[in-house]
């Protein structure tokens, strides 16, 4: 009902802005290789966006990704046995000009062997104030099919919904503001249908259960957004976002970013980033006793952990005079290295008096390549 | 109670918005050059930031508001 009551204020704002001319996003061709490395995970694969505009009112995307996922983490290697497998991620979505509001429509489908989740996105952008105001919001809705390798009989389902609004605001002419809200729900099988949680058999020894999720999840996220243009021309974002869910779980994130260029044709880029959160209610890593709680998880990311993100990027820009089809070209390439040190999430491949093991803490280091033609 | 929080401090915010529409902006648009800078555009490659916030939610609880290219990516 507050979500309501907030939307209708947005709704009411918009219809009393004042207009202007807003402006569709670039025409461009993206081709991207991205890595992630870490944790046992090895994830890779190509990423490509294909943006056109007709007209000046209409512009259409389509964006066609791929992981490719060979696994042997914690996870597996304590419960599983090393796999590989493949996600597909295609989606397409369109852009319309009209008056001074853009409003944006896209669909996507992801598909892997046990998993298949599709979604379509509804955004509204306008901006008003003369100019200085932005004013968005959106809603998303998403269904998920949850199946299980090598059982037939097992498939189940959740259902998504994200709402969010978010206004900027530019205060000087070197200091712009964003402050963007997002709730989510979700409501279905949660589970990841392999993962287990552990419980104690003996003082000395400790077997495995089913993890076992409730079926309904609210989310709120809040962000705060400031970039600021430094007198020797470089861009600094600063972002700070807060986060609290019905499974008891708070996290806050924040990070710096500085962009750089260097001459008229290199940039460069640097980040970094702290994020933090607490575990959820029903989250242990050592359950006393088999089904000692109606809600059972010992999934790291629900447990309580903190972890840090130094990247680092360059890119290069180039045209040619003859060009006729193309405006120009671009070559980027970031490298970010992530730090993960888990609270109350042991590693249980050092064999030792249960819940004694050390705890976790992994790096993984995450490469993105990216060639762009702008036409 | 920081949900709460959040939500009179967004609420504020709109209506300080709703408000602010009788004030003149005290900007001029030659006066924004700096803000169109390329170098203020934290999301100036869609794709490479969609698979970084890709990267976040696959590995943390947080989820949602992280912006221009966000949005749900579908892939939980």
């Amino acid at each position: 009902m507050q979500l309501m009551c907030r939307l209708v204020v947005a709704a009411l704002l918009l219809s009393g802005a004042a207009l202007h001319a807003a402006v569709l996003p670039e025409d461009r061709l993206d081709l991207m290789y991205h890595k992630y490395d870490g944790g046992g995970m090895e994830i890779q694969g190509p990423s490509v966006l294909v943006r056109k505009s007709f007209a000046d009112t209409v512009s259409v995307k389509a964006n066609y990704y791929v992981d490719e996922v060979s696994a042997a983490s914690i996870d597996v290697l304590t419960s599983a046995s090393p796999y590989s497998e493949e996600r597909t991620e295609k989606s397409v979505g369109v852009d319309y000009l009209h008056g001074k509001a853009i409003y944006s429509l896209s669909y996507a489908n992801s598909e892997e062997n046990d998993f298949e989740a599709n979604s379509v996105h509804l955004d509204v952008s306008q901006d008003f104030f003369g100019d200085l105001t932005t004013l968005s919001f959106g809603y998303s809705k998403g269904w998920d099919e949850v199946f299980r390798a090598g059982d037939n009989q097992f498939a189940e389902e959740a259902d998504r919904q994200h709402f969010r609004v978010n206004l900027s605001q530019i205060l000087t002419r070197d200091l712009r503001l964003s402050i963007g809200h997002e709730l989510i729900t979700d409501e279905g099988y949660l589970n990841n249908p392999y993962r287990s949680v552990r419980y104690l058999t003996s003082p000395d020894s400790y077997s495995f259960e089913p993890e076992r999720y409730p079926e309904t999840r609210t989310s709120e996220a809040t962000s705060l957004r400031l970039s600021y243009y430094l007198p020797w021309r470089a861009g600094l974002h600063g972002e700070y976002r807060v986060y609290d869910d019905s499974w008891g779980i708070d996290a806050s994130s924040w990070q710096v970013k500085l962009i750089q260029p260097l001459g008229r044709q290199w940039t460069l880029e640097t980040r970094y980033r702290s994020y933090q959160q607490g575990d959820a209610d029903f989250y242990a890593d050592l359950f006393p006793f088999q089904n000692a709680q109606n809600f059972l998880a010992r999934d790291k990311e629900l447990s309580e952990f903190s972890s840090t993100v130094v990247g680092a990027g360059i890119g290069f820009e180039f045209s040619k005079p003859n060009w006729e089809t193309f405006d120009r070209a671009g070559l980027n390439l970031w490298v970010d290295r992530f730090r993960f040190d888990y609270e109350n999430y042991r590693d249980i491949r050092v064999v030792t008096t249960p819940g004694q093991e050390p705890l976790f803490q992994f790096d993984a280091t995450v490469t993105r390549l990216l060639f762009t033609l702008w036409y | 109670m920081a949900a709460s929080m959040r939500r009179f401090a967004l609420t504020m915010l709109l209506a300080f918005s709703a408000s602010g529409c009788a004030v003149k902006p005290w900007l001029k648009p030659y006066e924004r050059a700096r803000l169109a800078d390329p170098v203020m555009n934290v999301a100036a490659h869609p794709v490479a930031e969609s698979y970084m916030h890709h990267v976040h939610q696959a590995r943390e609880s947080m989820r949602g508001a992280e912006g221009s290219a966000g949005g749900g990516c579908g892939c939980n």
